[in-house]
């Protein structure tokens, strides 16, 4: 039996769901703790979204079972809408109301929760309470995307790639704002295709890829769990001469592959690998054209456990 | 979030008022749906009233040949009477007006009496001999041997702007109910913003219910704008019970919301839609009377233009508004209305796709 009801937000098991003949959600198993930012991270078409619209009871499953705060789909469903706030991947509001009419019109539909003003506040619009929508910006849109989310005080959030398309400005005041929902104590289930927002926001995180969940654990377990701290990319003026089987017997590389001209190496200690690697590469020859280095991320998990990079769908 | 406390509700709080703000709200911040709904069937109104008023009677054109007294005082009789309209011409001159047409009849003044030129053929022109004739005895004295007393009887409804302002108010709660309500329908779906509502605890009757209850409320704009302004500018008649009307006016209109409602279940683009509504509309603005009677289409048809909702609102608000009828007279038409409302709304709430 799974942990009781009211410790776990949202649980599902064995989740499947076909458009046609494509299988979108291929037998997904997640659980989801209370008071945990909970990240779905994949490319696009990876089925996150379908996965999330299950979950906002959106779209009936074709089997497994989803089980929210102790309810169901089906039995449930107006108490659940009560306790759920949800933001679509691309809802767009009505251009011709204003900020604040948007929101009165979202409290309406819940028994509790904060005033219109006390949302808009919160999420930083006060200057644009009384704009119309046509008239915000991108990041100002998802901020009242939030608001409509946030307007019943939920219990639990879903988001869908809350940020995608977002300015790097846009994007950290939107971060910012989510962690402070979780601060509250309350439990959150995004999808993202960006490593760095789920490495920021999420306190687990599950890898999806053709429906499938490749890998689960927390940002630092998924990355430690590479055996590599660091990776290294370089170009060299004419790579295809490099003898890589003298590359990868060099101490401290873990792995070494060669994607687009550029060479891909996983190190474990780089302090001792990189004069190592440098030393071999002044003895075949070759002339570094770019050298670059950094700490390991999920898209290096993403990588190693697909061969894909995230961004490439 | 320190929401916890459940806020005061207000009346305005409400869900169906909050959605029925909204529709109000998208519609005035819409110049041309303004324009469209409310000043443009006035405007035909005014455009079809003027280009088809009843004109007063004209005068008849009668020239004079000049000289003498006896002219003179022939021509100072003839100039009261309201029927002529008199020129005094040489004799060269009226024979030349008389030959193109200018005038009805030459009146030429002889030593005792008068000589009237003018081509029989013509029916102006034996009316002119009547009128110019009758004018000239009676001012030399004679009477009638019967009294004879006119009566102008000027009737209104039987104009052509009585028979087509009902029809322009049929067309229009045709219009408003499909357009007002598939337009914002589909626009919303195509915007992900149905998907959002119905993951809200929002009632979706209540979201449904909102745009009938703002299309009645415009319904009651519009039907006073267009009625008053032909009522006060055109003299239109209202005969029948004003209560029947009114209940008439509110079965098509939701008869016509309905309509629009299920011909947005689907589509999930405007133009879809936009093509959808054409298509249902088109055959009734041309069958169902709107400009003139649906009679004269073969009678072979008739069975199915009887049947088109259109055809049944106009008819039965000409019934009312020119004959008088009353809800007696009036029960195919309104039950015609009665199952294309159910029918269309049944659909509607089966084929609604909330995505």
């Amino acid at each position: 039996m799974p942990s009781s009801p009211l410790s776990c937000p949202l649980l599902i098991r064995q989740l499947r769901k076909s458009y046609g003949d494509v299988v979108a959600v291929d037998g997904i198993d997640l659980e989801i703790r209370n008071g945990e930012c909970f990240g779905l991270l994949g490319p696009n078409g990876a089925g996150k979204t379908t996965t999330i619209e299950i979950c906002e009871g959106l779209m009936a499953p074709d089997g497994g079972e989803v089980v929210i705060l102790g309810r169901r789909w089906g039995k449930d469903d107006r108490a659940l809408r009560e306790l759920l706030g949800i933001s679509l991947q691309e809802t767009q509001f009505s251009e011709k109301l204003t900020v604040v009419e948007t929101l009165r019109l979202f409290r309406s539909f819940y028994r509790r929760g904060p005033a219109a003003e006390a949302v808009i506040a919160l999420v930083q619009l006060g200057e644009k309470a009384e704009a119309r929508v046509g008239q915000l910006s991108g990041g100002q849109r998802q901020r009242l995307a939030l608001a409509c989310a946030l307007v019943g005080d939920p219990e639990l959030l879903f988001l869908d790639e809350p940020t995608t398309g977002l300015d790097p400005q846009s994007r950290r005041q939107l971060w910012d704002l989510i962690e402070r929902f979780r601060a509250g104590g309350r439990s959150i289930l995004l999808t993202t295709h960006y490593m760095d927002e789920a490495e920021r926001l999420c306190d687990r995180v599950a890898i999806v890829d053709h429906g499938r969940v490749i890998a689960q654990g927390t940002p630092r377990e998924l990355i430690a769990s590479l055996g590599v701290e660091h990776v290294l990319e370089f170009a060299v003026s004419d790579g295809a001469r490099l003898d890589s089987a003298a590359l990868s017997a060099v101490s401290g590389i873990r792995t070494l592959d060669r994607q687009d001209g550029t060479w891909r190496v996983q190190v474990s200690e780089l302090h001792q690998a990189m004069p190592a690697l440098l030393g071999e590469l002044r003895r075949q020859g070759a002339q570094l054209i770019q050298l670059r280095t950094h700490s390991a991320t999920l898209e290096d998990v993403f990588v190693s456990l697909t061969g894909r990079q995230l961004r490439d769908g | 979030m320190t929401g916890e406390r459940p806020s005061l509700r207000r009346w305005w709080d409400h869900p169906l008022v909050q959605l029925t703000l909204v529709r109000y709200r998208e519609f005035y911040r819409e110049p041309e749906a303004i324009f469209w709904v409310f000043v443009f069937p006035i405007l035909l109104t005014a455009g079809l009233g003027l280009a088809f008023r009843s004109r007063p009677p004209e005068r008849t054109p009668v020239a004079l040949v000049a000289g003498g007294p006896a002219a003179d005082t022939l021509a100072a009789r003839l100039a009261r009477d309201e029927g002529i309209k008199l020129r005094i011409l040489t004799d060269a001159a009226s024979a030349q007006a008389l030959r193109s047409g200018d005038v009805a009849l030459v009146v030429v003044p002889t030593g005792a009496g008068v000589e009237y030129r003018y081509d029989a053929e013509r029916p102006d022109a034996r009316e002119a001999r009547l009128l110019v004739d009758e004018a000239v005895q009676r001012a030399a004295g004679r009477s009638d041997p019967v009294s004879a007393n006119d009566r102008i009887v000027r009737e209104p409804g039987a104009r052509y702007v009585d028979f087509v302002v009902p029809g322009l108010l049929g067309m229009n709660l045709m219009g408003s109910g499909i357009w007002g309500i598939g337009f914002a329908i589909v626009d919303a779906r195509r915007k992900h913003l149905l998907k959002r509502l119905v993951a809200t605890p929002m009632s979706r009757t209540q979201f449904l219910a909102s745009f009938v209850l703002s299309r009645l409320t415009f319904l009651v704009l519009e039907v006073a704008l267009l009625l008053g302004f032909a009522a006060l500018v055109f003299g239109v008649p209202l005969r029948g019970p004003p209560l029947l009307l009114a209940g008439l006016c509110l079965l098509s209109a939701l008869a016509f919301a309905s309509l629009g409602l299920l011909l947005s279940a689907r589509p999930r683009t405007v133009e879809g839609v936009s093509g959808l509504m054409n298509l249902v509309m088109l055959p009734m603005w041309i069958f169902s009377g709107v400009f003139f009677s649906s009679s004269r289409f073969p009678d072979a048809v008739q069975p199915v233009i009887r049947a088109l909702p259109l055809t049944a609102v106009i008819d039965a608000l000409r019934a009312t508004m020119l004959r008088g009828a009353g809800p007696a007279d009036l029960w195919p038409e309104l039950g015609v209305i009665t199952v294309w409302l159910v029918l269309s709304f049944v659909l509607a709430v089966r084929l609604f796709r909330w995505r």
